[in-house]
């Protein structure tokens, strides 16, 4: 296994509600006011290899993307420090590195309105000395021609684009800065299905030209198995499971990964009979009120008395793998144990 | 590639499809064309004292004078040629509403863009500020100012921006606290940019539909403003007669018949203005998102 490029360690992300003045006064005179923190990511620990796509999974509001934000120095985090290279990617809560490029989820959103896309694309790598003024232009119309564009269209806005060229001209920008790690979060959420193929196929073209490592975060199970090495499954603030996308697929370890994956519907052509998927239970809990133990309990169908009282750690299940499931860690001592009596 | 490729040319397209505001944009072009032609075209020079004969003084519309031209508006209290004085006053109050306008810009929409995009004490510190100020009138504090700094034209313009600044900062914070959390400005921080070049170069362009509204209505008004102080007596020296001064002036002479003096710097004044409003309302029907098509 080659040296861990970026690594996350324990990182947690608490917001605290902003009181105004009135709240904390009607707070004083007995006022019920919210002022629980919302914990967003909790103790999270990862690391993803030199040249390798790990893809985020979760389902809305698991804090997948605020954990993107953090990698991508965007967000500092409450505790914990995100290095790349052993280099912090934060310094005193300024983004300092320029190795860690980002690709937003809406390119309707991400870039500026009121400049003509070759300025998007030039101003970071002229700001940071990349490339001087005089060549900027060649090095934009190189970009933009790389990403599947006309060099031509550096001279145009945003709002002369479809939602597919803007995205390439949003990759184009994270490019041009040359970064190692690039955090892409959900790229292709808000394309249309036929855009987001050639989204995606972009995406796979430029990391095997250009060896970029990539932490790819999506809801989307398809899209994420097809882009990635190494797949974390999110829940609440957590990661739960962690493992090459071959495992996570074929052999999911945790409850929570389990059920995600028989949830997502299938298009059944076979026997033309559409096969009823199963919907995982209940609501993912709120993040103001996490349940105790593992989060997951609630929705649980194996939970055990252990997982109502006790947060189950990330452990080795295998090679390269990592679960944080109480009934999966007892199944293992169990098989363990069976084992060692069997070779008695 | 076409014109209506870049903001401004669309921008263009959409104004001309309103003749009210095409009519009111060539009134204002031509009024600030004859201010600023004024030293060529008026017939008199009303500052020179020496050129002014008081055989001329107070005579109505349409006078033949000892110059030997015509008085078109007639001529005030001193014999000055109300047309050349009116010329004159309209190339002062352009001067100083505009200046006014443009720096109370500048400064204003900083100080709004930065407390949006600092936040915290810096926030609190400039908007409270400007909150105290927009609390009591422009005029006030305008007066006050001028009283305190004195005649002349950098004081007045001094005194109306002071005055006026407060409404830019306002619409500065308003638009940048919706425009700070938009994908856009994340990036920039994200790559990482400067926070001044993330503040002027992305977040305050950004800012600017509404404040150019607000600057056109601003500079309407400060023109108003000027001349209400000149016409208190307050604005501008005897030796530089701006609109509000020749008005002030006519006053006196109104219930004697002698409406000219007064009526049509009057009407100068009011053309002026309304002529800039009726193109701020259009640029702001233009910006307004809920009223596009």
């Amino acid at each position: 296994m080659s040296t861990a490029f970026l690594t996350l360690d324990g990182i947690s992300k608490r917001f605290d509600p902003r009181l105004t003045l009135g709240d904390r006064i009607a707070a004083r005179f007995g006022a019920t006011v919210e002022d629980r923190p919302v914990r967003a990511v909790t103790e999270v620990s990862l690391t993803i290899n030199p040249g390798e796509t790990l893809g985020l999974v979760g389902e809305s509001g698991c804090g997948k993307s605020t954990l993107g934000r953090i990698v991508a120095g965007i967000l500092p985090p409450t505790a914990g420090t995100v290095t790349i290279d052993g280099e912090p990617v934060l310094h005193n809560g300024r983004k300092v590195t320029t190795r860690v490029q980002t690709v937003f989820q809406d390119p309707f959103a991400s870039l500026d309105p009121r400049m003509r896309i070759g300025d998007t694309v030039a101003e970071g790598p002229i700001a940071h000395g990349l490339v001087t003024k005089a060549n900027a232009a060649d090095y934009v119309r190189g970009w933009l021609q790389r990403v599947g564009l006309e060099p031509d269209f550096a001279d145009r806005y945003p709002h002369q684009f479809s939602g597919g060229q803007r995205q390439r001209v949003a990759i184009a920008r994270a490019l041009a800065m040359q970064p190692d790690l690039l955090v892409c979060d959900e790229p292709v959420a808000s394309l249309d299905v036929s855009i987001q193929a050639q989204i995606i196929n972009l995406f796979l073209e430029l990391r095997r030209d250009l060896g970029i490592t990539c932490l790819f975060i999506s809801h989307d199970l398809g899209v994420v198995r097809h882009v990635s090495d190494r797949v974390a499954i999110m829940y609440l603030g957590r990661i739960v499971e962690v493992g090459s996308t071959e495992q996570i697929y074929r052999d999911p370890k945790h409850p929570y990964t389990r059920a995600l994956l028989d949830s997502v519907p299938r298009l059944v052509l076979e026997d033309d009979a559409l096969v009823e998927f199963n919907a995982i239970t209940g609501e993912i809990p709120s993040p103001l009120a996490p349940p105790p133990g593992c989060t997951f309990h609630p929705r649980c169908p194996l939970a055990v008395d252990a997982c109502r009282r006790d947060v189950p750690a990330l452990m080795a299940d295998g090679t390269d793998r990592l679960v944080a499931c109480h009934v999966r860690a007892m199944e293992r001592n169990a098989a363990a144990t069976t084992a060692l009596e069997e070779g008695r | 590639m076409s014109e209506a490729a870049t903001p401004l040319g669309r921008f263009w397209a959409d104004f001309k499809d309103s003749p009210v505001a095409v009519v009111a944009l060539v009134v204002v072009v031509a009024i600030v064309v004859l201010a600023i032609g004024a030293p060529w075209i008026s017939p008199q020079n009303p500052y020179d004292l020496g050129g002014l004969s008081l055989l001329d003084a107070r005579r109505p519309p349409g006078h033949i004078g000892t110059g030997g031209y015509v008085h078109w508006l007639g001529t005030d209290a001193q014999g000055r040629d109300l047309l050349s004085a009116i010329l004159y006053g309209l190339l002062i109050s352009v001067q100083i509403g505009f200046m006014a306008g443009c720096v109370a810009l500048a400064v204003g929409a900083s100080l709004g863009v930065i407390a949006a995009y600092a936040g915290g004490l810096i926030e609190t510190l400039i908007m409270r500020i400007v909150d105290l100020q927009l609390s009591f009138p422009a005029i006030l504090l305008a007066l006050v100012l001028v009283a305190l700094l004195g005649q002349g034209k950098a004081q007045l313009v001094t005194a109306l921006v002071a005055a006026q600044y407060a409404y830019f900062a306002r619409t500065a914070y308003g638009a940048a606290t919706t425009e700070r959390r938009k994908d856009y400005i994340e990036a920039a921080t994200a790559t990482p940019l400067s926070r001044t070049r993330v503040i002027f170069r992305h977040l305050l362009p950004n800012c600017m539909p509404p404040l150019i509204v607000v600057a056109t209505v601003q500079i309407a008004n400060s023109i108003s403003l000027e001349a209400t102080l000149s016409f208190l007596g307050l604005g501008l020296p005897v030796t530089e007669p701006s609109l509000g001064m020749l008005i002030s002036n006519g006053f006196v002479y109104m219930m004697s018949g002698r409406y000219w003096i007064s009526v049509y710097p009057g009407i100068a004044l009011i053309v002026l203005i309304v002529a800039i409003n009726l193109v701020g309302d259009q640029i702001r029907d233009q910006l307004n998102p809920r009223l596009r098509r």
